[in-house]
């Protein structure tokens, strides 16, 4: 077969690919870029308006409220998400009997879909309804209703746990992944060496399993500053705006207040953001 | 033995509210007569979140099993700039890309459709699935396909007869992670969608929480959580080895 006509073959296997990456993530790319640079409301025509979108995120308190909360929850959540899916995956790293229905168990709640185990912990945690307030009372524990989403403190607390039991087991997967790849020798050698448990998570498996934390941690952080189901079905940004991310100003901006330009001015602006921390935390941990 | 200990109590923590779930909504057995009459009728928003998924699978494995192939076994000019133009999907945030999508379809007369929706779960499928499929292709012997051609067959015939076939347990693979995220997801149908009668699952059952009249039916809701989890749980026991080699060799070096 002739050069030209694999290369015209190669072209026509990739055509679907292309127009969907085109079409579907290309020019949408351009046309946010675009949008964010007109007063464009969500009905009636577009006008150019630049830069007042880009001007307008200072004054925007919601946003600027919002920011800070995300790189707070960001942070609790990827090293609680990060200790909790470790000792997972340290307790079912090595092959015993039953160990693999100890890993189905941690992972399950992952194949439920984010919202559902949103809604789900809305009902379990639910003073009325939920199983969790009685329980608690009948060991003693409190004495009356956990307000469970009432106070920001608690309604960030309670989103956490939601997140650590909805992502642990998937996080644990990762990390079992990297922790099988660490050959039995080394781990034999450090024992003949006399090292104890704590010596070996800290000289051996910890640095070898660096590459693999570091993947862990990226897509933690990527997740949690893009966050929005947990929030928006779980505490529905409450109370009083206390746990409204970014992606949620995003969405009022767009469907409440009706404002697709600035809504595509936060979008771009949360693109750079988040390109630049995922390069910075790229570089640092490779 | 305390070992087994620790983990049979995390077990318990971590099974509890799917059990407790399940429990919830049997407690009456009325809570899925309610729901499946709540809004537009459950049999609608099920009907709805089964066409967008069928269709999203279906596309999913078209087009990342072409470009796979095309990755694997041919060179084309811009065959790097397109690689990296799906990979980079994976860095751009999910509401980025959605607010112009809105306003795209809108142009396409694809607002508020269903197709327009599975559309969009294909683009977002497409870096995992075009990765899976073109290393599944590359570990394939050229051999298979050569002794094809040499037969006669035309590149497509050999892909589709023979090549296909071989890999299969990546078009399982691929094809399990699109249904989760389509089946699942509830941003992209939130914005793309706003006529009751076309919600999927996800976001016609969020919206039980918001009844105007009258207090939350949490029965009714915790029902909506199993419909929507049950078919998902039992999907990953079956294919939990298809799931795990997915993850281990495609969603991690992606």
């Amino acid at each position: 077969m002739t050069v030209t006509s694999r290369k015209v073959q190669g072209w026509l296997y990739a055509a679907p690919t292309a127009v969907i990456v085109g079409a579907l993530f290309l020019a949408p790319l351009v046309l946010v870029v675009w949008m964010s640079l007109n007063r464009w409301p969500l009905l009636g025509p577009a006008v150019l308006n630049a830069p007042e979108n880009y001007l307008d995120i200072a004054g925007n308190t919601l946003f600027v409220d919002a920011v800070f909360f995300t790189l707070k929850y960001t942070a609790i959540t990827t090293v609680l998400l990060s200790l909790v899916a470790l000792g997972l995956a340290l307790l079912v790293q090595e092959r015993r009997p039953g160990v693999g229905f100890f890993r189905t168990a941690f992972f399950l709640p992952g194949a439920v879909g984010f919202a559902a185990a949103g809604l789900l912990f809305y009902g379990m945690l639910n003073n009325d309804f939920g199983p969790i307030d009685p329980m608690l009372q009948a060991l003693g524990i409190t004495d009356e209703p956990v307000r469970w989403i009432g106070t920001p403190n608690m309604a960030l607390f309670s989103t956490i746990t939601l997140v650590l039991w909805r992502f642990a087991g998937f996080n644990m997967l990762i990390l079992l992944t990297g922790l099988q790849a660490i050959p039995a020798e080394v781990y034999e050698a450090a024992r003949s060496d006399g090292a104890n448990r704590w010596q070996i998570l800290t000289r051996i498996t910890l640095p070898l399993l660096r590459p693999t934390l570091a993947l862990m941690l990226i897509l933690s952080v990527t997740g949690s500053l893009l966050a929005f189901d947990q929030f928006f079905v779980f505490t529905n940004g409450g109370p009083d705006n206390s746990t409204v991310s970014m992606v949620m100003v995003i969405y009022r901006e767009a469907f409440f207040r009706f404002d697709l330009g600035g809504a595509a001015a936060l979008s771009v602006v949360l693109l750079v953001v988040l390109v630049a921390i995922n390069t910075l935390m790229l570089r640092r941990l490779r | 033995m305390s070992r087994y200990l620790t983990l049979s109590a995390l077990a318990v923590l971590f099974l509890f509210p799917l059990a407790w779930s399940g429990y919830a909504s049997l407690e009456e057995p009325a809570d899925y007569l309610r729901m499946a009459r709540f809004g537009e009728g459950l049999g609608t928003y099920a009907g709805n979140s089964v066409l967008v998924s069928a269709m999203t699978v279906a596309g999913t494995l078209v087009v990342s099993a072409l470009g796979g192939y095309a990755f694997a076994r041919f060179d084309f000019p811009g065959k790097n700039l397109l690689f990296l133009a799906t990979l980079a999907i994976l860095m751009v945030p999910y509401a980025t890309i959605l607010i112009p999508l809105y306003v795209l379809l809108g142009y396409l007369g694809l607002q508020n459709s269903l197709a327009g929706l599975a559309l969009v779960f294909v683009m977002f499928q497409l870096p995992f699935g075009l990765f899976m499929m073109r290393n599944a292709f590359e570990a394939l012997p050229r051999e298979l396909e050569e002794a094809a051609l040499v037969d006669g067959c035309g590149t497509f015939r050999a892909f589709a007869g023979i090549l296909l076939r071989a890999v299969r347990p990546a078009l399982i693979t691929v094809g399990l992670f699109a249904f989760l995220a389509s089946w699942n997801d509830f941003f992209a149908p939130l914005i793309l969608l706003n006529d009751g009668a076309s919600f999927t699952l996800p976001v016609a059952v969020f919206s039980m929480t918001s009844q105007t009249m009258g207090a939350i039916d949490y029965g009714m809701l915790q029902a909506g959580v199993m419909v929507m989890a049950v078919p998902c749980l039992i999907l990953f026991i079956v294919l939990q080895r298809h799931y795990v080699r997915g993850f281990m060799s495609g969603a991690l070096r992606g």
